[in-house]
């Protein structure tokens, strides 16, 4: 049939289509498209550069977008028809499906507010912003895969507490590296010690009340640099890595190197009792006897702020990992938090009867941990500043500190005690406990390592507390096995991701949001330019209708049907979602039931 | 009009002159100056009219029409001024841009809404090319590659696309469009056959005639006979069947009260009987019918003539005793005496296949024989002897009455069985779910397991509180005074210091007692620390004094602007009237409620971070109206710290990327305006095929046939 007709032969051949058509075949010719080879475009190739050597560049880019549109044109069918008869089929089409409870991990934010009613650009923008935050969030879902370490406790025997298990009987237990964690550094002439681990946790700044101050890589045991300040030292910390670490004496707050030279010795920052660093900020807040809180900026070596606080001495002092909001202890029992944007107190609470004597806030930032001289330890929710626990302790907590994982460490005396899980369940019994030699000035536990260190009168004890520290370390934010190089290129980046002191507050997702004050005024002012509101929503003004029927009472008719619209809009998400819920919920049930034991008749008399 | 031009053409031919030859050669030839020279033979419109009056009287319209032309004096409408015909101009230049641009718009809007922008947009095809595409000139010169090649290209092997070869393709291709559009239109064409063929049966069924209905059915029988003989020969299970079917119909009949002169037809027959001869006969010639259809058949055993006939035809089971009769009938089981019915019934089918041949003449003729036979037997008084022929006309005859009149009660059944078909099928799921109903109802009535604390809150819903064991609260753990103020009393609400720190301690036992006597430094801090901590007598009354003190400051307050001694006396002991100190005291609004409003143990402070206000966004960009808005799409963090790497290239993705050294031309309209007709660039491809095949195909063939 494809063949070329000449003239004189189309009467013929229409003849013959006619034949075909009575024998009643099909109506529908048979087209058969040859599928296009590869030596088709070969020789069409040869074809025009035989023939023309200066139309070659042409033809060539002729060619590139001949192809560009059959590659679209395939795409395009390839979408249409994707399955083909002979393709085998995936029994597990699809990725694989991520638990629900471990997207929701990462989610951020509520979507279905702010997309209901938007239309045009902004929806668009809005859709695209949405789909790549969904895909992210299960991107992030799925790669939490590759954190696979898991912390386990100590499990004693049948009627046995775990906390009667001595540390020498689990140094002998667990492997010799591990065994090795567990040492004593008999200090007796110093003491009693404060302590600090390096962020890493690899370095140990050991700070003796007479003066003695040592840094120590404490898994190899070896001793970096030791020095006596011949002064009374209150607080030791490091500051941002390993190489400075600050030292408050008695009248001056002084810097050192990890050598022992000192490099600084700060004027402006006299009488300081407790120091904490903020490692994103740059930060060293200290807290002096005379009631200051200070800020120093260790970056440029300025002081940000000093606040008076008027609260009298401040002997306990703590930060929050999550957003660097600084929490004071104070003797009438109040737990303050502070930043350095503001004069006062953030938020004041009233915690204890007597004074607080030690405080400690988790990683999260959800919840804080306090003593005080009421002999009472409480659990606060830091999120409703509610209290969640409160416990009893006959001799009342001196020092306390949280682990990465969220054990709690209180010292009472010379014994050190280790709980676990104090918010969620009441605590009966501590889960570790360990008498030392003297009383507990300092207590740390050592991040991504599950000890604990004790600075106590008669020196320094490391205790080994399982399932302390985070298994799963962020090599790309705290590494503790960082070559030389990796620790400088980490101070630079830090240095250069540094967070602004401005930003602390109690909410630290503030920055993502919208100055509303600012905008409401910016608005106020551009609607009295302009001489009306260009976002205003437009008030629906019924059309006027003729022969009576644009009277007060149908035009009222007219103006209710279309009356809080959004209103309506949120109503009708909520009632769709509450019957998902609902159904989902009577979906579970029934399957429960199902899976359940099998019916019988007396089932029903079983309560 | 044929006819009147070749009129014209030829007139004009036959008077022809010689045309005047110009000998000047003039530079300027005017058109005006151009003259009829021979003014005699000067043609005229009249003359020509005159000729067509000679014609015939067909040509009137013409006429007319010309002669209209002749009175015509119009003149010619004035040309439109320069500012209309811009205008009109313009509007059709504007017509014919505004669609060429809008072509453009897909493309464009395409670009704009396109995540990424690579440019240059036509890209060349990434991956690595086929040799023929880098060398130009690469034949098979070696004797192994022709070879391979030549036996490549006999199976149509691809050589460098691992593709498929054509066959596979094909097979793949079970399904393509043209096949999908061939087989619907098979279907279409079925459907339409089946629609003409009912419609068709529908009008003969309407037909009255009864001798059109007798034909008809007669042809019918014929051909059913000569299928069955077929099918006895070719398939001879079926041609079994068949037989079974046919042996149903008998046996209906039998049952039935068809020929038994009970039916309308009959009993009007018996009243006319005894006037009527024809009426008579008819009667009994049913009677006959009745007699023999209610004979017992029996089964004709192995028939010896039809073995010898056809003994390869049929197997053997088919003579076997079993299957011949009703399975359902055990009466019909076992039976095989040898006198039958059967003969006779395969005589009458001889004698109506020999009727076949017979043209309509022979038949009127019989038709003829046979009345005159009726006459004589009529005048003979005797029994008539009917011809079997005839019988079976008759009985058709008869048939095709009964068949008229029983359809009325046939259709009456018909309706009535289907009533009940429908009613059992719409009872049955019925009962079923009303079955189910009462099962599941029972099954609900049974005591209701509580899985969860929501289940419990369905449970108080449903059925009142009192069923539910109550759910031990949590409030208890909270802070008993955390309940919210009564809003009714208007006082400064007093936080009772006994409401406050009210969380029960519980005591956790300690293994070992502390036994270590704090060194004397320790000391000595602690009890400074407790001398400070009892200073203040209490700490929680304390605490709430400054609570109170801090949000008596927050309060908005009111501005008295009441000037005393105008407008009424003044001095000492005298106030203003209380008319006075309202209308001039002016009252600030109410601010909104504290955020430690419920937590009595809790100060929160109520300033604004105005640090933290001058790296936040305070205006919004374009399209976004809302803050919320704006919120949401830079709430997902974009760095690597929170996402994985490809995520992290994906949100950072540049909009535009432009290749180095690529040259950016602007967008050629045949690149991307094609979508009309996106098939154009395909005729060229085919073109090629059976060329490129012909070439292609191995260069050794070519050098074979040089």
């Amino acid at each position: 049939m494809r063949r070329d007709v000449t003239f004189p032969d189309l009467f013929t051949t229409k003849m013959a289509a006619a034949e075909e058509t009575a024998f009643g075949r099909t109506h529908v010719e048979e087209k058969k498209k040859i599928p296009r080879r590869y030596w088709a475009t070969t020789a069409e190739q040869k074809d025009g550069e035989g023939k023309n050597g200066a139309l070659q560049k042409e033809d060539s880019t002729k060619k590139i977008r001949e192809a560009w549109w059959k590659k679209k044109l395939e795409k395009k069918k390839k979408k249409k028809a994707k399955k083909s008869v002979l393709e085998k089929k995936d029994p597990f089409p699809g990725q694989a499906p991520i638990p629900v409870e471990r997207v929701k991990k990462f989610v951020r934010g509520d979507v279905d507010k702010v997309t209901s009613g938007v239309q045009g650009k902004l929806k668009k923008i809005l859709k695209r912003s949405q789909a790549v935050s969904t895909l992210a969030q299960e991107q992030a879902a799925r790669h939490d895969l590759l954190l696979p370490e898991d912390a386990g406790f100590l499990e004693g025997d049948e009627d046995e507490d775990t906390c009667t298990i001595a540390q020498d009987d689990i140094a002998d237990a667990v492997d010799i590296t591990s065994g090795a964690k567990y040492f004593n550094l008999n200090l007796s002439q110093f003491g009693p010690y404060r302590l600090d681990y390096s962020r890493a946790g690899r370095h140990l700044l050991l700070g003796g009340r007479r003066g003695h101050v040592s840094c120590i890589e404490w898994q190899s045991k070896a001793l970096i640099s030791e020095i006596n300040v011949m002064e009374a030292v209150n607080d030791v910390k490091w500051l941002h890595n390993e190489a400075m670490f600050a030292v408050a004496q008695k009248k001056w707050l002084y810097v050192y190197d990890s050598k022992g030279v000192e490099l600084h010795c700060i004027r402006k920052f006299n009488d300081v009792l407790r120091m904490e660093f903020l490692p994103y900020h740059f930060l060293l807040a200290t807290a002096s006897s005379s009631g200051f809180l200070q800020y120093l900026d260790v970056s440029v070596g300025k002081e940000v702020t000093a606040i008076g606080t008027k609260m009298g001495r401040l002997g306990v002092m703590t930060q929050n990992p999550h957003n660097a909001v600084i929490h004071l202890g104070h003797p009438n029992g109040t737990v303050s938090l502070w930043s350095p944007n503001q004069k006062e107190a953030l938020v004041k609470m009233l915690c204890h009867r007597g004074a607080v004597r030690s405080l400690t806030v988790d990683k999260t930032g959800m919840y804080m941990v306090t003593s005080g001289l009421d002999r009472k330890l409480k659990v606060y929710d830091l999120r409703a500043f509610k209290p969640l626990q409160s416990y009893f302790l006959p001799a009342g907590a001196a020092c306390l500190s949280l682990s990465q994982r969220g054990l709690l460490c209180a010292s009472m005396g010379d014994v050190v005690q280790v709980y676990r899980d104090v918010w969620g369940t009441s605590v009966k019994k501590p889960y570790m406990a360990h008498r030392v030699r003297g009383a507990v000035a300092g207590l740390a536990f050592c991040p991504f390592e599950d000890v604990l260190g004790v600075g106590h009168a008669e020196g320094f004890t490391s205790m080994i507390v399982p399932g302390a520290g985070e298994a799963n370390f962020d090599g790309m934010a705290l590494n503790p096995y960082a070559s030389l190089r990796q620790r400088q290129e980490w101070e630079v980046k830090t240095l250069l991701e540094k967070v602004q002191p401005d930003l602390i507050g109690l909410d630290p997702s503030m920055l993502g949001t919208v100055d509303r004050a600012t905008w409401q005024q910016k608005h106020q002012e551009r609607v009295q330019a302009l001489g009306f509101d260009p976002l205003a929503h437009e008030k629906f003004k019924p059309r006027r209708r003729k022969k009576g029927r644009s009277s007060s009472g149908a035009v009222e008719k007219r103006k209710r049907k279309v009356a809080h619209e959004d209103q309506r809009d949120v109503i009708r998400h909520t009632v769709a979602a509450n019957l998902s819920k609902e159904q989902e919920r009577k979906k579970r049930s029934k399957a429960k039931l199902k899976a359940g034991v099998e019916r019988c008749a007396l089932k029903r008399f079983q309560k | 009009m044929v006819h009147t031009l070749v009129n014209f053409h030829i007139f004009p031919l036959s008077h022809r002159k010689k045309l005047t030859e110009r000998s000047e050669a003039s530079t300027q030839v005017s058109e005006f100056s151009v003259n009829a020279e021979g003014e005699g033979e000067k043609v005229k419109l009249s003359d020509l009219l005159g000729k067509m009056e000679k014609t015939p009287k067909n040509l009137n319209k013409t006429k007319k029409q010309l002669k209209d032309l002749e009175k015509k004096s119009d003149t010619l409408e004035l040309p439109l001024s320069r500012q209309e015909k811009e205008k009109i101009q313009r509007e059709v230049a504007y017509v014919k841009t505004s669609t060429e641009v809008s072509r453009w718009e897909s493309v464009v809007t395409q670009n704009r809404n396109a995540e990424q922008l690579v440019f240059p947009l036509i890209q060349e095809p990434s991956g690595p090319k086929r040799i023929e595409q880098v060398v130009s000139g690469w034949k098979a010169q070696t004797p192994l590659e022709q070879e391979i090649f030549s036996l490549l290209h006999c199976n149509l092997q691809p050589t460098h696309d691992p593709v498929l070869t054509p066959v596979e393709e094909a097979s793949l291709k079970a399904m393509s469009l043209e096949e999908a559009k061939i087989r619907r239109a098979e279907l279409q064409k079925a459907r339409a056959l089946q629609s003409y063929y009912e419609a068709k049966a529908k009008r003969e069924r309407k037909i009255k005639s009864k001798k059109y209905h007798k034909v008809q059915s007669k042809a019918k029988r014929k051909e059913f006979l000569k299928k069955f003989e077929d099918l006895c020969k070719t398939d001879p299970q079926a041609a079994l069947e068949e037989f079974k079917k046919m042996e149903l119909l008998r046996m209906e009949e039998r049952m039935s009260l068809k020929h038994q002169n009970s039916g309308k037809w009959a009993k009007s027959k018996v009243i006319m009987g005894k006037y009527d001869l024809v009426a008579r006969k008819a009667m009994q010639e049913q009677l006959e019918m009745n007699k023999d259809l209610t004979q017992k058949l029996v089964v004709p055993s192995e028939d010896e003539e039809q073995e010898q006939e056809e003994p390869k035809a049929l197997p053997d089971f088919v003579n076997d005793p079993e299957p011949v009769g009703d399975p359902a009938n055990p009466w019909m089981r076992g039976q095989l005496s040898a006198e039958a019915l059967g003969p006779e019934v395969s005589h009458e089918v001889e004698q109506e296949e020999e009727e076949e041949p017979e043209n309509e003449e022979e038949a009127l003729l019989r038709e003829f024989e046979q009345k005159r036979r009726l006459r004589q037997s009529e005048d003979k008084g005797f029994e008539p002897v009917v011809s079997e022929e005839q019988e079976v006309d008759e009985a058709e005859n008869r048939e095709a009455e009964e068949e008229l009149s029983e359809k009325g009660e046939k259709d009456d059944e018909d309706g009535l069985a289907e009533f009940k078909n429908l009613f059992n099928r719409l009872v049955e799921p019925v009962i079923l779910e009303t079955g189910e109903e009462q099962g599941d109802e029972g099954l609900e009535e049974g005591l209701v397991r509580i899985h969860s604390l929501d289940d419990t809150e369905l449970l108080a819903n449903d059925h009142e509180a009192s069923l539910v064991e109550p759910v031990p609260s949590d409030t208890s753990n909270m802070e008993a005074s955390a309940c919210p103020p009564s809003k009714n009393s208007k006082k400064v609400k007093v936080i009772d210091p006994s409401e406050v720190l009210t969380k029960q301690a519980k005591v956790i036992k300690v293994p070992h007692a502390p036994m270590m006597v704090e060194d004397e430094e320790v000391r000595n801090e602690q009890t400074t620390i407790i001398k400070e901590a009892f200073a203040g007598d209490d700490v929680v009354s304390d605490f709430l004094k400054d609570k109170r003190k801090l949000e008596e400051d927050s309060m908005p307050k009111v501005v008295d602007l009441t000037l005393p001694g105008w407008g009424e006396w003044g001095g000492v002991g005298l106030k203003p009237s209380r008319f006075k100190r309202r209308k001039f005291r002016i009252k600030p609004a109410p601010l909104p409620p504290r955020k430690d409003q419920k937590l009595p143990a809790v100060i929160i402070s109520e300033k604004r971070n105005a640090a933290l206000a001058a790296h936040q966004v305070c205006q919004l960009p374009f399209p976004f109206t809302k803050p919320e808005q704006f919120e949401r799409t830079i709430c997902s963090p974009v760095g690597n710290t929170w996402n994985t790497h490809n995520v992290m290239r994906k949100l950072t993705a540049p909009k535009v990327v432009t290749q180095m050294g690529a040259i950016i031309e602007p967008i050629a309209k045949d690149d991307f305006i094609k979508d009309k007709n996106p098939s154009k660039p395909q005729p060229n491809l085919q073109l090629t095929k059976d060329s490129s095949l012909a070439k292609t195909a191995p260069p050794g063939h070519k050098r074979r046939k040089k």
